[in-house]
């Protein structure tokens, strides 16, 4: 009875609650305020870039927290230590679909300390166990902005320049591969690395699949990010989540916050990715901390509705009484249907309320 | 099975014939009636006449798996969507067109009437201009004429419209042509039903 009625949302954010602390996440509880510089000083990592802000009694410029990450990581960790959270919160953004403020729910993680190859295994492979608790029918994508990066130095044959960068990478975000050989003509990239550009856009799929594609790129600044890359996949392999991780480098992210993997995952039925997530080392760098740094968040708020069978009833039994019914047989009726284990409403009119049973005590005195 | 969105219209209708020729025929499309979805189990193929304009939003939110639509619609609302391919029809392209004696000297705040606000803005905000921007809904060409704006931002295909109403092209934005775009969620879960439509289709547009 009380786990049925927890929407499904709710019921996943207490499974990947569980599932954390299963691997010694701590719960960590944030203020839902912030101060405003914070946000100020790190605009782009943010999803959007409106906060919602108002002064405190003291004159101080406080903001709705729009992500929770920054909240987290401006805590010091001191060098060499290894601090793992997990957070269930309610964050403020513009939503991207209706463009207006929304409250939306995230569960997730964070990492911050070293980062070997076991660290990042252990976020992916959680990120994968997440989305397993929603729906079998996932996909976790997995992009690697080292990768991209080292490939771009190694082979486009032009000096780096942000304007050609931002337009790449828009267009390998929507696997527009037309239009970035549009903007590589525009900038001037050599053949070979129109070449490699379009080998990135096809390498999607099945992790080795989609690996060996690139694979004759990786040579080079690419070989050593390559190299680490395929060991994770290797990994990945041996789990119960191989035929459900994949490869895909249209996840991209803003390069001065991320240079490393990334990640997104989708459930068959949801049209947006209900996970995001990522190593963010050079955040990290930005706000002075010499350490690493892997995250991700599960957005609760899109999975409401999600696999919920349509409820054709709003209680069990409806009690209808009047001014005439003694109100002892009210309480009776009412106890007894509760004690039965059923849901009940007693009312003075139906109301448009939907329910299976009716029980007329109308005029018993 | 595939949900296709097409865009009502003639151009929805010529990329229809391209999907048709491809193997996705669903013949009832052609009959005269006010039906607006249209099923071919067999082919596994669905499709939904709908506003050119809203093409991206049910593609975005997952209601069409896939759909065609202009790159205009796609540089104005900037859907979080996939665009496969350039179907190389509805060819025309984004411009600035102002009055034949127009000249601006950048001394005052340039007025733009314009349906695609959006794009006005960020084309002028590339070359930090000033701008003051009229939306309107239709009839754009009418607002140098009147001195309601100094320029207009509009879709420009063989110049007719805007000559016949002594205005000219001054600079061009952007290309445009009709898009096959995809739901992101949608192609993770239908990816080779998606990429054997997208061959088979980009085989015949060559």
């Amino acid at each position: 009875m009380s786990e049925s009625i927890l929407k499904k949302e709710e019921k996943i954010a207490l499974e990947l609650r569980a599932l954390y602390a299963k691997y010694g996440y701590l719960p960590y509880k944030m203020s839902k305020f912030e101060e405003y510089d914070l946000y100020a000083s790190n605009k782009d990592f943010l999803t959007g870039d409106r906060v919602i802000t108002f002064n405190d009694t003291d004159g101080k410029l406080l903001a709705l927290k729009p992500d929770v990450t920054l909240s987290i990581i401006k805590n010091d960790v001191a060098a060499g230590d290894t601090r793992k959270v997990y957070y269930n919160e309610n964050v403020y953004r513009i939503s991207g679909e209706t463009k207006q403020f929304k409250e939306l729910m995230q569960v997730g993680l964070e990492r911050i300390g070293e980062m070997g190859i076991y660290e990042v295994y252990e976020a992916v492979y959680l990120a994968a166990a997440s989305l397993a608790q929603i729906s079998k029918n996932f996909v976790l994508d997995i992009s690697h902005l080292g990768v991209l990066s080292a490939l771009m130095d190694e082979w486009i044959g032009i000096k780096r320049d942000p304007a050609f960068e931002k337009a790449a990478m828009e267009c390998l975000a929507e696997k527009n591969a037309h239009g970035l050989m549009a903007v590589c003509e525009k900038y001037g990239v050599v053949k070979a690395g129109q070449e490699m550009l379009l080998a990135v856009v096809g390498a999607y799929g099945k992790m080795q699949v989609a690996l060996a594609k690139i694979e004759p790129y990786c040579k080079g600044k690419a070989a050593r990010p390559f190299a680490r890359l395929q060991t994770l996949f290797s990994m990945l392999e041996k789990t119960e989540y191989a035929e459900n991780i994949r490869l895909d480098f249209s996840v991209v992210n803003n390069r001065n916050y991320y240079d490393n993997i990334l990640f997104k995952g989708f459930i068959e039925g949801v049209s947006e990715s209900v996970l995001s997530g990522g190593r963010y080392d050079k955040l990290m760098e930005r706000l002075g901390k010499k350490t690493g740094a892997i995250g991700f968040a599960v957005y609760l708020d899109l999975l409401e509705g999600f696999n919920e069978d349509k409820r054709l009833l709003d209680v069990d039994v409806m009690v209808l009484y009047d001014d005439k019914t003694d109100v002892e047989t009210i309480v009776k009726a009412v106890n007894e249907t509760v004690q039965a284990g059923k849901s009940v409403s007693a009312q003075k009119t139906l109301s448009g309320v939907r329910y299976q049973t009716l029980l007329d005590i109308r005029g018993c005195v | 099975m595939i949900n296709v969105a097409l865009p009502k219209g003639r151009l929805g209708e010529k990329i229809y014939d391209i999907f048709e020729a491809a193997g996705y025929e669903c013949p009832s499309i052609k009959e005269p009636n006010r039906k607006l979805i249209f099923e071919n189990e067999e082919k596994g193929v669905r499709y939904f006449w709908v506003k050119p304009s809203d093409v991206s939003i049910y593609v975005e939110r997952g209601a069409a798996d896939i759909g065609v639509c202009g790159k205009d619609i796609l540089a104005e609302y900037e859907p979080s969507v996939y665009e496969l391919l350039d179907l190389k029809k509805g060819v025309c392209r984004m411009a600035v067109a102002a009055k034949k004696d127009f000249y601006d000297d950048g001394r005052n705040t340039l007025k733009v009437a314009t349906k695609f606000v959006n794009c006005a803005k960020k084309y002028y905000a590339s070359k930090c201009r000033d701008i003051d921007v009229i939306h309107l809904n239709g009839s754009i060409e009418i607002a140098p004429i009147l001195g309601l704006s100094d320029v207009i931002v509009d879709i420009v295909e063989t110049g007719a419209t805007l000559k016949e109403n002594d205005l000219e092209v001054v600079e061009e934005i952007f290309p445009i042509s009709a898009r096959l775009i995809a739901n992101k969620s949608s192609f993770k879960f239908k990816t080779e039903e998606i990429e054997t439509l997208m061959q088979k289709v980009s085989a015949l547009i060559g």
